[in-house]
C-alpha cells in the first residue's frame, strides 16, 4: 500500500561509485534488504545453450551470450566461457532483447484516481523545461510489476494522455528513458531527454464531460477557432526559440535574458531532439505533420489511431509512428471492426516504421499482447518483435545502446520459455543493465502471501 | 431530401449490410475442426451437426446427412460461444441512474439498443451471450438482463429466453462517489462511506421484508377466502428486492475490497438472500474461502490494477487463487473492447497461476454460464445445447487466434470473410452518401442565399417607397 516500501526496489546496485561508498552501501543493503539479494551481484554472466534472437540477424541456435560490465561482450556459437562468469543454463530457452515500452507514465503515477500519487500533467500550456525523470519514483510498485513481463526499459512521457489522465498542455515536457531496476534514478537513467512531448491541439467538437458523465457538443467553428489559437501560439513559441537561440549564439549575456523554457526548446528547433507529437484523428495527424514539416521539426507520431487514413502522407514525410494499444475500439463507428488490430500490418506494408506502446502504466505489461495481436492480423512476427524492442530505440536515438543483442550494447535482455509475444510464455531470467534482476513483485508477493492463508474456522 | 433524413439513412445504410446475416439453413454440418467442447474434452477432426439451432450431434464420426449444407473448418478450432458476465453494450444512453442510492426500479432491458455497433464488434470477438448491467453509481442499482448478441434483430429478440433476471449492487468507491462526484447540478448524495453503503442495503432490505410480509399476509387471507381486502400499495422499487428474497432474481455485486465482500455476505445472511456473483472482486483472493463457503461466484478481470485505490491490491493471480479455494470463477470484460479478446484474457491464468488450458477456457464459457444460470443451454458444446459457437483459425488461447465465424442458435451472425468482402462496397456507398450530403448542404446554402436576397428585395421596397414619400413631403 505504501509506495515507499522497499519491496519494490530494484534488486541490483551500481559498482561505479567509489570503493568506500560501495562498501558502506553494500553493508547497508545486506543489513536492510538481505532477502531481496538472493543472487550475488556478479559482473560477468554467460547465458549458455539457448536460442538467441539477436534481432540484428537470423536467430542463433545453441548460442552463448557473454555479459561483462553491464554490456554484451560476445554472442555466438563458439564462444569461450570466461572463468569468472556466472553461468546460466538456457537449454530449451529463448533469449531476446529486453522489451521496450516507449510511451508510458511508469513511475510518474501510482494509483490513477489518487491525485496525490500522480505527477504526469503540469499546469500551463508550454512546459518544455520539465523532465519526466525528475518525478519518477524508483520505489513505485509498477516498476517491478512491469519488468516481470519482460520489459527492461521504458520511456516516461509527461502529459501524454493515457488511461489514467487527461490534459497536460501543448508542450508538456521532455520524455525520459530509464531502466526498470535501480535504487535511484541516477542508477536507472538511460537518457533523461529522448523527445519533447507535444499534445497536438485537436479540433474537438465532442468532448467527454466527467461532471455530467456525458458527451458535450461544440460547433465546429468554435472548436476550430480554439485550435487555431493554440497552433498560432505554438508557432510564436518556436519563433521566439529561434530568436533566443540566435541571440545566445551571438551575444553576451547582457543581450538576452535567460529563459529556461526557450532554452529547453533549442535542441528541438535545431532538429537534435525529436518531437513526440500525440495525435489520434486523421485530421489532427495531417495538421501536425504539415506543421512539423513546415517548422523543420523531427517528428515522431504518437498514438496514431487513424494513421492508416493518412499513411501516404506519413510515408512521404518519413514519419515513424509509436502506436497506442492495438487492442482498442475503432475510432469511428463505421471503421472496419478490426482496424486497430490490422493497422500495424498496413502501416508496415506501406513502409512506415512502427513501434508499439501501452501509453499507460498499469497496462504497460500488455505490450507484448498488443504486438502479438497485430501479428494475428497480418504483421510479420519478426517485425512485431522489432516493434517492441529496436524500432522505438531507433526512433528515439537509443539504438546505439539498446534494442538488439550485439556486442557493445547495454545488456538488457530476457530469457524466456518461448515466443515473448505469446500470452502463456514465462520469463525465466531478466537482465537489466547487465545485472541479473529479480522478477518478484507486488503481485507475486501478494499471491504467495494469501496463498498461505490458513482456512478460516467456520 | 432534408439533411436530417439523409444523415439518418446514411447511418442506417452503414450498419445495414453487415447487420443482416444471410439466413443459415436449419441443418448445417461443421466438419474437420478441433472441437474444444469444454465439458467433454477435445475432439480432433471432429464435426458438429446443427439442427434447428441446437447441437444435434458432435464427435469424430458424425454421419453426414445427404444434401446437408457443410461448413468446412479444416485446421480451425471451435469453442462454445464466449459468455461475458459483465457488459454494458447494447445500452441506449447512460448506464447509470445515479440520483437515488437505490435505483432498483430502473431496468436495463427497457433501454436495449440493438443498433449499438459494439454488439457486432464483440460478436467478432467470439462473444455470443452477455450479462448487461447498469453502472456502479448505487449501492443497489438497476435490474439486469442477459442477452444473446443477435446482431440485426430487434431489441425484444435480444434477451436470453428464460434466463433469470438480475440486479446490480455496488460496493466501495463508486457508490460512495469517491472518484467522480455526483452529476453536475445535483447535490451530494448519501452514502459517502462504506458504512453508509452497508446501511443503504440493510435499510432497503428491511423495507423489502416488510413489504413482502404485507403481500404475503394479503395473499394468505385472500386464499383463505377473505374478500373485500384492500391490497397493499405496489412499490416498484421494492418489488425486485422481494424477488431477490424469494430467489427469483440474481444479485450481481460490484466490489473490490475484501472487507466489503464480507460485509455483503453478512447482510445477505441476515436477510436470507443469496449473492449470485461478486463482480470485479479484485481482492476476492484474500477472502476466497469465505466466498467459496457462501457459494457465491466470482467474476473478475484478468490483470487490471492500480486505476483506483481499491484496485491497488489487485493481482493477476486472483482468478487462479479464488478457483484453487473452490470459488466458481469467470473472467469478464466490463468493456466493449476487452470483450473482443476474452479468450486472451482467460489464457493469462495459465501464466498467472498455472491453470490448465481447459480450465482457463472454462473461465469464459461454462463458468459464466453457470453463474448466470443458463448452463443447461450454453457454455459447452453438447448435444441438445444451443448451437452458439466461435470458430478460430488457431488455438483460441493463443494471442494469434482470430475469430472466423460466430454462430448463435445455429445461425452465422459473424463471418470474417463476409465482413472483409463487404468492405469495398460499404466504402463506395459511404463516399456516395457523403457526396450526396455535401451537395445537399450546398443546395441548402444556395437556397438560403436566394431566399435572403428575395427577402432583402422585399424589405427594401417599402423603404424606397417611404424615402420617396418623405422626399415628396420635403
Amino acid at each position: 500500500m505504501n509506495p515507499t516500501t522497499s519491496r519494490s526496489n530494484g534488486s541490483r546496485f551500481d559498482f561505479t561509485a567509489n570503493l568506500a561508498t560501495q562498501l558502506v552501501s553494500l553493508l547497508l543493503i545486506c543489513l536492510l534488504a538481505l532477502p531481496t539479494f538472493a543472487q550475488p551481484a556478479s559482473r560477468v554472466y554467460a547465458i549458455q545453450g539457448g536460442k538467441v534472437f539477436t534481432l540484428a540477424g537470423p536467430p542463433i541456435e545453441n548460442a552463448t551470450v557473454i555479459i561483462r560490465d553491464g554490456k554484451i561482450s560476445a554472442v555466438g556459437t563458439h564462444i569461450e566461457i570466461p572463468a569468472d562468469a556466472h553461468v546460466i543454463d538456457a537449454k530449451g530457452l529463448e533469449i531476446y532483447p529486453g522489451l521496450f515500452d516507449p510511451v508510458t507514465q511508469v513511475g510518474l503515477t501510482e494509483v490513477g484516481q489518487v491525485v496525490a500519487t500522480v505527477d504526469v500533467s503540469e499546469l500551463g500550456d508550454f512546459n518544455p523545461e520539465l523532465v519526466a525523470a525528475t518525478a519518477v519514483n524508483p520505489a513505485s510498485a509498477h516498476i517491478a510489476v512491469t519488468r516481470a513481463s519482460g520489459i527492461t526499459h521504458v520511456v516516461a512521457a509527461p502529459g501524454a494522455p493515457g488511461f489514467e489522465l487527461n490534459g497536460g498542455g501543448i508542450v508538456s515536457g521532455q520524455a525520459s528513458a530509464f531502466n526498470l531496476a535501480g535504487w535511484t534514478m541516477e542508477e536507472m537513467q538511460i537518457q533523461p531527454s529522448v523527445a519533447m512531448v507535444i499534445n497536438w491541439p485537436s479540433i474537438q467538437t465532442r468532448t467527454f464531460d466527467f461532471a455530467s458523465f456525458s458527451y458535450k457538443e461544440k460547433p465546429y467553428a468554435e472548436a476550430k477557432k480554439e485550435y487555431d489559437k493554440s497552433v498560432n501560439e505554438l508557432s510564436d513559441w518556436l519563433a521566439r526559440v529561434r530568436h533566443y537561440a540566435q541571440a545566445r549564439q551571438k551575444g553576451s549575456p547582457a543581450l538576452y535574458e535567460r529563459d529556461l523554457k526557450l532554452e529547453a526548446m533549442i535542441p528541438v528547433v535545431e532538429g537534435k531532439l525529436p518531437v513526440l507529437v500525440i495525435a489520434a484523428e486523421a485530421r489532427d495527424i495531417r495538421n501536425s505533420v504539415e506543421f512539423c514539416s513546415k517548422q523543420n521539426l523531427k517528428m515522431i507520431l504518437g498514438d496514431g489511431s487513424e494513421a492508416w487514413k493518412v499513411k501516404d502522407l506519413l510515408k512521404e514525410k518519413k514519419i515513424p509512428v509509436i502506436l497506442g494499444p492495438s487492442e482498442q475500439l475503432p475510432s469511428q463507428e463505421d471503421d472496419p471492426y478490426d482496424k486497430p488490430m490490422s493497422q500495424p500490418a498496413e502501416l508496415h506494408a506501406a513502409g512506415i516504421p512502427i513501434a508499439f506502446s501501452s501509453f499507460g502504466t498499469s497496462f504497460s505489461r500488455r505490450l507484448s499482447q498488443y504486438a502479438g495481436t497485430a501479428v494475428a492480423y497480418g504483421l510479420p512476427h519478426e517485425e512485431a518483435l522489432k516493434a517492441v524492442t529496436v524500432n522505438a530505440a531507433q526512433m528515439l536515438g537509443l539504438a546505439d545502446r539498446l534494442g538488439t543483442i550485439e556486442p557493445g550494447k547495454m545488456a538488457n535482455l530476457i530469457v524466456t520459455t518461448g515466443d515473448p509475444l505469446e500470452i502463456r510464455t514465462q520469463l525465466r531470467y531478466l537482465f537489466v543493465n547487465g545485472q541479473l534482476t529479480s522478477t518478484s513483485n507486488r503481485h507475486r508477493d501478494l499471491y504467495e502471501q494469501y496463498r498461505k492463508r490458513p482456512e478460516p474456522a467456520r | 431530401m432534408s439533411r436530417a433524413l439523409l444523415i439518418a439513412s446514411f447511418a442506417f445504410a452503414l450498419v445495414a449490410p453487415a447487420s443482416v446475416p444471410a439466413q443459415t439453413p436449419n441443418a448445417v454440418l461443421i466438419q474437420n475442426a478441433t472441437i474444444l467442447t469444454v465439458t467433454q474434452g477435445t475432439i480432433e477432426h471432429g464435426s458438429i451437426l446443427i439442427r434447428d439451432g441446437k447441437v444435434a450431434a458432435v464427435g469424430a464420426d458424425v454421419q453426414v446427412p445427404a444434401g446437408i449444407t457443410v461448413i468446412d473448418a479444416t485446421g480451425q478450432f471451435i469453442i462454445p460461444g464466449i459468455i461475458d458476465c459483465h457488459s454494458h453494450i447494447a445500452v441506449d444512453g447512460s448506464v447509470n441512474e445515479g440520483a437515488p442510492a437505490v435505483s432498483s426500479m430502473a431496468n436495463i432491458a427497457d433501454v436495449l439498443n440493438p443498433a449499438d455497433v459494439n454488439i457486432y464488434r464483440d460478436l467478432a470477438g467470439g462473444v455470443t451471450t452477455a450479462n448487461i448491467l447498469h453502472g456502479s453509481a448505487n449501492p443497489i442499482g438497476g435490474q439486469t438482463v442477459v442477452i444473446k448478441l443477435r446482431w440485426g434483430k430487434q431489441a425484444n429478440q435480444l434477451p436470453f429466453e428464460g434466463a433469470l433476471p438480475g440486479i446490480k449492487f455496488a460496493l466501495g468507491e463508486n457508490p460512495k462517489h469517491s472518484n467522480f462526484g455526483p452529476p453536475a447540478g445535483t447535490p451530494a448524495r448519501y452514502p459517502a462511506t462504506r458504512m453508509g453503503v452497508e446501511e443503504v442495503i440493510r435499510q432497503a432490505f428491511t423495507e423489502a421484508r416488510e413489504y413482502k410480509k404485507h403481500w404475503d399476509d394479503y395473499n394468505q387471507r385472500k386464499a383463505a377466502g377473505e374478500h373485500n381486502q384492500i391490497p397493499p400499495r405496489r412499490d416498484l422499487r421494492l418489488e425486485p428486492l422481494v424477488e431477490v428474497l424469494e430467489g427469483k432474481r440474481y444479485v450481481h455485486a460490484h466490489c473490490y475490497r475484501a472487507d466489503e465482500i464480507l460485509m455483503l455476505l453478512r447482510v445477505a445472511k441476515e436477510f436470507g438472500f443469496k449473492v449470485r456473483t461478486f463482480q470485479h472482486v479484485l481482492e476476492g483472493y484474500k477472502v476466497a474461502d469465505e466466498i467459496s463457503t457462501a457459494g457465491v461466484g466470482g467474476s473478475t478481470f484478468s490483470d487490471w490494477w492500480a486505476y483506483k485505490m481499491e484496485a491497488y491490491d489487485a493481482i493477476p493471480y486472483n482468478a487462479a487463487l479464488m478457483r484453487e479455494r473452490g470459488v466458481l470463477v469467470s473472467i469478464n470484460s466490463d468493456s466493449a473492447e476487452e470483450a473482443r479478446h476474452l479468450n486472451q484474457e482467460a489464457a493469462k491464468t495459465i501464466k498467472y497461476g498455472d491453470l490448465s488450458p481447459s480450465d482457463a477456457l472454462k473461465l469464459v464459457t461454462i463458468n459464466p454460464a453457470i453463474q448466470l444460470g443458463i448452463d443447461n443451454r450454453v457454455g459447452s458444446i453438447e448435444v441438445g445445447k444451443d448451437a452458439d459457437l466461435a470458430i478460430y483459425n488457431h488455438d483460441p488461447l493463443s494471442v494469434y487466434a482470430v475469430v472466423q465465424k460466430t454462430l448463435i442458435d445455429g445461425q452465422v451472425y459473424f463471418d470474417r470473410d463476409r465482413d472483409l468482402a463487404a468492405r469495398p462496397g460499404l466504402e463506395k456507398e459511404k463516399q456516395a452518401l457523403l457526396e450526396k450530403e455535401k451537395k445537399a448542404a450546398e443546395e441548402e446554402k444556395k437556397q438560403e442565399k436566394s431566399e435572403k436576397k428575395q427577402e432583402k428585395k422585399k424589405t427594401s421596397k417599402p423603404g424606397n417607397a417611404s424615402n420617396l414619400a418623405s422626399g415628396a413631403a420635403r
